[in-house]
């Protein structure tokens, strides 16, 4: 059966404000998340991603649209009877229970018998590596082993679908790339469906099967880490995901698939357009910096001609800026992967920048 | 910190406040114990009866009136606690969970008596109260024996209106930091209304509900101004005993009963501070 482990149906969420206005926190959202998934939710600060994330596990109802787990519309049914669980950011591990009984609570919520509870307490703490932590209390343990019963004491449960609020936002660099490689492969051998909020676009490229990018409270683009990165939709996307350039320009000439856009200052470029768009419109054009490149005798179509502003080398690329004829800037980056690489261009010198066609994306919003 | 010198007017001054606190209540306990029937001259250490230097407070547990002053005050104080401390606590809860139209003149209205002046407290309670019971009797037309009086239930009501902002004020301070996630985490984990509650919530605020008990409880216990307006025949209380004693001749009598009572509140705030200690 298609059926989907969460759906959410043109969800839209008014609050009201402070100073008796509406806010709208989420925006006509449809998203379809499939069972076993690793489905990420981001987007910058305030764009939604908890409200969206409260209203499915229930703590929120939505103001119009409908959630559905396993194809069950969920209504106004209370965050109790709801087969999911969350993992806050704060961890919200009750203060006054020892670890066992933290962990043990959802369990016993379900009356499970107690050799059973203690069975399933032990794995659970097993599975995050503290066991022989049952009797200490939440303030007893660092911040990272907090936020690993906090896992440990929703996965215990074994929810239909697991929901973390950016679960690893209060952990230091070095522990949160440790605990997202970790929860990528927890989440493989419990096979949970996981929704993962995250402001952070490197741990949701890294973590996730899918990602939803959001702002404004709408989910602009759903798609895999490849189809983000290399197909945004539109140009938050493409700015918020990566490093990009963004060239303004009106669209001069059409062929299928591709238009020539002319920009500012006589910077004339040709690019793919996945989007409808005719002559005469006024479109954004993106490319990344790693597929343009600085060849001083190349005779490509795309050949743009400006002078190098500023140079900078990190090993393994080197960065240039490049000023055009038109005063836009642009960034290029150049892999050195060759033995004795060699700077390409020198501040101050004229250069020309090249790229394939596929590389520049037309943007119409 | 050890190391700074601590200045000796500093030193002086917290040992004056110390004498002043605790002197007259060392001196009422050693008169309880004097020989002589006035409080004015301690001649040496009372012995006689069976009870030796102990005779006022056995002469007090002999006093029926003393007896039955004592009762009721207990039983006013334990019933009207009971009460506000639930009444007080669920206020504390709705004001921290809820925003509605009116919420902040509602905080402001409720903590109003507390500023407001006791006696005009007591006068406008007893107004109230004879204002009623007149109609309601009236409206009855009761008989003289079924009539609507003053008594033991007036007092207790006027007790609990008035300890009910204690209690909200003290529980509301423990709410303050309050963190609304755990309440949502336990009910995420399949926990009803009434069982976060019970487990998470109530354990959690548990100290500061204790707390506003024992203010309330304390508050009761000595109230003089209100009790006076408002009790009847049958219900003094042991404030309004001691009043009524005074108005005659102080004996050591008084003093026991006061050694007593400072006794029991000690014994009290031990009991409460232990258990926001263990906390
Ligand atoms: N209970 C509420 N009452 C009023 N406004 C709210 C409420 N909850 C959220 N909002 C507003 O809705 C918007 C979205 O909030 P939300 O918490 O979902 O953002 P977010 O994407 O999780 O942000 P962050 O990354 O900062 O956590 C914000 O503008 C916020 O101010
Ligand atoms: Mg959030």
């Amino acid at each position: 059966m298609a059926e989907y482990a969460v759906e959410l149906r043109n969800v839209w969420k008014r609050f009201p404000g402070p100073g008796g206005e509406v806010v709208t926190a989420v925006r006509d959202v449809s998203l379809k998340i499939a069972d076993g998934e690793f489905f990420a939710l981001l987007g910058p600060s305030g764009c939604g991603k908890t409200t969206s994330l409260r209203m499915i596990a229930g703590f929120e109802l939505p103001t119009e649209g409908e959630v559905f787990l396993h194809g069950r519309p969920m209504g106004r049914t209370p965050p109790f009877q709801r087969p999911v669980n969350t993992v806050f950011q704060s961890y919200a591990l009750f203060p006054h229970m020892t670890i066992g009984e933290n962990v043990a609570f959802g369990l016993q919520m379900k009356k499970v018998d107690r050799q059973e509870v203690q069975r399933r307490v032990g794995e659970a703490l097993e599975m995050v590596r503290l066991s022989g932590y049952e009797r200490r209390k939440p303030k007893q343990l660092s911040g990272g082993q907090q936020q690993r019963i906090a896992l440990a004491r929703a996965l215990v449960n074994r929810p239909e679908v697991l929901l973390l609020d950016e679960p690893l936002g209060a952990l230091d660099l070095k522990l949160r790339k440790e605990m997202q490689l970790e929860l990528k492969k927890l989440q493989r051998e419990v096979g949970i469906t996981f929704i993962f909020v995250t402001h952070d676009q490197e741990e949701a490229l890294t973590m996730s099967d899918r990602i939803a990018v959001m702002e404004g409270g709408v989910a602009l683009q759903v798609g895999d880490a490849n189809d983000i990165y290399e197909h945004p939709n539109c140009r938050f996307v493409a700015d918020f995901i990566g490093e990009t350039n963004f060239l303004d320009g009106v669209v001069g000439a059409l062929e299928p698939g591709k238009a020539r856009v002319d920009a500012a200052g006589g910077v004339s470029l040709w690019a793919h357009t996945p989007q409808p768009v005719t002559p005469g419109q006024k479109v954004t054009v993106t490319i990344r910096p790693e597929k343009m490149h600085i060849r001083p005798t190349a005779t490509d179509v795309n050949l743009l001609s400006g002078r190098v502003t500023d140079v900078v080398y990190i090993g393994t690329d080197t960065h240039y800026g490049v000023t055009l004829a038109g005063g836009q800037t642009i960034r290029v980056r150049e892999q050195n992967y060759s033995a004795e690489s060699r700077l390409l261009a020198r501040e101050g010198e004229p250069v020309s920048v090249r790229f394939a066609i596929e590389a520049a994306r037309v943007l119409t919003e | 910190m050890s190391s700074t010198k601590r200045s000796p007017w500093l030193t002086l001054t917290a040992l004056l406040v110390y004498f002043f606190l605790y002197a007259p209540i060392i001196v009422l306990i050693v008169f309880s114990f004097n020989a002589s029937r006035t409080n004015v001259v301690f001649e040496g250490v009372v012995n006689q009866g069976p009870c030796g230097p102990f005779y006022w407070y056995c002469q007090l547990f002999r006093n029926r009136d003393v007896m039955e002053a004592t009762r009721n005050t207990l039983v006013i104080a334990l019933t009207s606690t009971f009460f506000s401390t639930i009444i007080g606590t669920m206020a504390a809860l709705a004001l921290q969970r809820f925003d509605f139209f009116g919420k902040n003149a509602a905080e402001t209205s409720l903590y109003f008596p507390i500023v407001t002046p006791e006696i005009v407290m007591g006068i406008g309670i007893l107004v109230l109260f004879s204002a009623a019971f007149g109609w309601i009797n009236a409206a009855l037309a009761l008989a003289p024996n079924q009539r609507l009086t003053m008594g033991l239930g007036t007092v207790i009501i006027s007790h609990i209106a008035f300890s009910i902002p204690f209690v909200t004020l003290v529980v509301r301070a423990r709410l303050h930091g309050f963190d609304n996630r755990l309440e949502e985490a336990a009910m995420d984990l399949g926990a009803n209304e009434l069982t976060t509650f019970r487990k998470v919530t109530l354990p959690l605020i548990a100290p500061g509900v204790l707390a506003g008990a024992m203010l309330a409880f304390t508050l009761s216990l000595d109230d003089f101004i209100i009790t006076f307006f408002t009790t009847g025949p049958g219900a003094t209380t042991l404030p309004i005993y001691v009043y009524g004693l005074l108005r005659r001749v102080v004996t050591p009598e008084v003093n026991a009963l006061s050694t007593i009572w400072i006794l029991v509140v000690l014994v009290v705030v031990g009991i409460s501070q232990w258990f926001q200690t263990r906390e």
